[in-house]
């Protein structure tokens, strides 16, 4: 196994609701290798959501410890976190969450705007990633032009383009049909495959057989860590569902 | 991220509610074309009254005889026969505060010349009078002394007699009878148009005062030379009040008055009057401005608005421009660039109706107007305080928001 890129320590979140102290996660001890596909399970209100919001420094833990590449990432303050979520992670979510009216190489170059990199360099890096999730003549079409798979490849190309260590996926699944999520998940596995870490969460176990290790939380602590050892290959469903439906690739 | 992004987004933001950033920017609009056109109205009033001040002639007292009482009724100023011409070039003499002394005698008669026939006021005057009242001759010469001390029949026509007697023709030359008695028109005067009081200060004659004395109103050579005021211009930079009094010292003297005893005479200072309704339209001027300001108030207060709605329909965006790596002061420069930019836009709108509101006023209205840089200037840095000041509140919301309960609004 890899080195560890993420550990957490006894890693705990509490929310105040209404005068009522609900606690979310209690007590989550995890260690993510470097170059590893996880898929985070469970039910709703089984915690799995907070702790992917406390793994991409969304929000911050009550208690317990998380580092990131060895960096101890709890207790930094917002603009640290923001640093942090610009330079090392990359989110992929449900709902794509890409600007409106705005074009895809404008919504892929959107971390670069917040690092300082310049105006043409912004351009040649979106352009570079928006050709990787196989888009490249899309550049200057609005979300709105695109199809729910199409939108969610822009979505992961704007995770990818600052060169990120960890990609987390929120669902990324959730809104697609059948085949386009094969085609979603089988770019994640190809990722994973060139060396990138893959965080995904989803309560669709077909979804999670894609990943090559299975984490189930439930009320808060972690109930089950399986490993797959041969994981689905999406390429190669997504291949035979475009068969089965008589759709050319 | 630098201040050139933060502007293309925000026009890309101001250009996707288009009607609803018109509608903002309108507030600025009218408030600054308001500000503009009301300091240009206002100061242009004031250039007006300005100019008829200096048109009267500044530093200007006028002296006139006291009021006599007959039978316990007093009968106003200038009733009594008490100033005399020797009282005028006394004080031009004596007085060294005072730049010119003009006794003047006062008279109105029919005029014939020409192919007119024209009834008329005429002033016999001394050459210091044109200097005291900022008299210039516009064509011919004006009056020398010796044409005082020979009581020549020569007079200088204004503008509006030289119309209506001669038309366009060159009255320069020409003989006029003014109460029957021939004249040779010697030159004519520079126009200055309405007084403040809205009289045509151009319908008259001058002549020598003794022409004036001997020849038309036919006063007797023996008596006492009266006359019915004096224009006295004091010397720039001299303290009226001081001048004033010193003629005041001189004429009792003169007139041989007791301690105690009433003055003979008054003294009017012009200028006084004329500041005071300077200051009124300054005051008038002012007001103007400051209600004008009220309406970019409630414009700046609409940016406010509009910002707050946009704040809140946009917080899905803030969380995810949190999410991929916006520090807090990223959102709130976005943000207060956004509120800047409407107001200057709104601005530069409200300068260009502003200056043409203004110009269609001068032009139409017939108003006298002064566009000047500075109230453009003001009108621009105030829209942009107006854009920061009421930009901040929203901005510093959105900046606070946590990217987490940003990312899930719905």
């Amino acid at each position: 196994m890899s080195s560890p890129l993420i550990i957490t320590r006894e890693l705990a979140k509490s929310y105040e609701l209404g005068g009522l102290s609900v606690q979310a996660l209690r007590g989550v001890s995890l260690a993510i290798g470097s170059g590893e596909f996880v898929a985070v399970m469970g039910p709703s209100g089984s915690g799995k959501s907070t702790f992917m919001n406390l793994l991409g420094c969304l929000d911050t833990p009550s208690s317990g410890e998380y580092l990131l590449a060895g960096e101890r990432v709890s207790g930094l303050d917002g603009d640290a976190l923001a640093a942090i979520r610009n330079r090392r992670i990359g989110f992929v979510f449900q709902s794509f969450n890409l600007l409106a009216r705005t074009s895809a190489l404008e919504n892929i170059a959107l971390p670069l705007l917040y690092c300082g990199v310049p105006a043409a360099e912004r351009e040649r890096r979106a352009a570079a990633r928006l050709a990787e999730v196989g888009l490249a003549e899309r550049g200057h079409h609005h979300p709105a032009q695109l199809s729910g798979g199409q939108q969610q490849r822009v979505a992961i190309a704007r995770a990818l383009v600052n060169d990120p260590v960890l990609i987390l996926a929120d669902e990324p699944t959730g809104a697609l049909d059948t085949l386009t999520s094969c085609e979603v998940m089988a770019l994640l596995q190809q990722l994973n495959r060139g060396g990138m870490t893959v965080v995904l969460v989803t309560h669709e176990r077909d979804i999670a057989e894609f990943a090559q290790r299975v984490v189930t939380f439930r009320d808060g602590r972690v109930v089950e860590d399986q490993r797959i050892a041969e994981p689905k290959d999406a390429a190669a469903m997504a291949a035979q569902l475009r068969a089965g439906a008589g759709v050319n690739p | 991220m630098n201040l050139l992004a933060s502007m293309r987004i925000a026009l890309r933001a101001l250009r996707i509610n288009k009607l609803r950033s018109a509608l903002t920017m309108l507030g600025i609009i009218i408030g600054v074309a308001a500000v503009i056109t009301m300091i240009a109205v206002g100061s242009g009033a004031q250039e007006r009254i300005e100019s008829q001040i200096k048109g009267l002639g500044t530093n200007l007292i006028i002296l006139m005889p006291g009021s006599t009482t007959s039978g316990g009724v007093r009968m106003g100023a200038g009733s009594r026969n008490t100033l005399t011409e020797e009282d005028g070039y006394a004080i031009q003499r004596d007085i060294a505060a005072v730049q010119a002394s003009a006794p003047t005698l006062r008279g109105t008669g029919q005029v014939v010349g020409g192919s007119g026939n024209w009834s008329t006021a005429f002033q016999g005057v001394t050459p210091e009078y044109f200097e005291a009242r900022n008299w210039v001759v516009a064509q011919g010469r004006g009056l020398e002394p010796q044409d005082i001390a020979s009581s020549a029949k020569v007079a200088l026509l204004g503008d509006t007699v030289a119309r209506n007697l001669f038309g366009d023709a060159d009255p320069v030359g020409q003989s006029i009878r003014i109460r029957k008695v021939p004249f040779i028109v010697i030159g004519t005067l520079e126009r200055k148009g309405q007084s403040l009081m809205g009289q045509d200060q151009d319908d008259v004659i001058l002549m020598p005062i003794s022409t004036a004395r001997n020849r038309v109103l036919g006063q007797a050579s023996g008596r006492l030379r009266t006359v019915g005021s004096v224009s006295i211009k004091v010397r720039d930079g001299e303290d009226m009040k001081a001048a004033e009094e010193q003629i005041r010292e001189l004429l009792r003297q003169r007139h041989r008055l007791q301690p105690g005893q009433e003055d003979d005479f008054s003294l009017r200072n012009l200028s006084e009057v004329l500041a005071a309704r300077e200051e009124s339209s300054r005051i008038m001027g002012l007001l103007l401005a400051a209600v004008a300001s009220v309406s970019l108030l409630v414009g700046g207060i609409g940016i406010m608005n509009i910002m707050l709605v946009s704040v809140t329909e946009r917080t899905r965006e803030i969380g995810l421009r949190m999410a991929v790596g916006a520090r807090g002061r990223d959102i709130l420069t976005q943000f207060l660039v956004e509120a800047t930019t409407l107001a200057i836009i709104g601005g530069l709108l409200g300068i260009a109706l502003g200056i043409g509101g203004t110009v269609a006023i001068g032009q139409f209205a017939g108003w006298p107007i002064q566009l000047s840089i500075e109230p453009v200037l003001l009108a621009v840095g105030f829209a942009a305080a107006i854009g920061i000041f009421f930009g901040f509140y929203p901005a510093r919301k959105a900046s606070r928001l946590l990217p987490i309960e940003a990312l899930r609004y719905e």
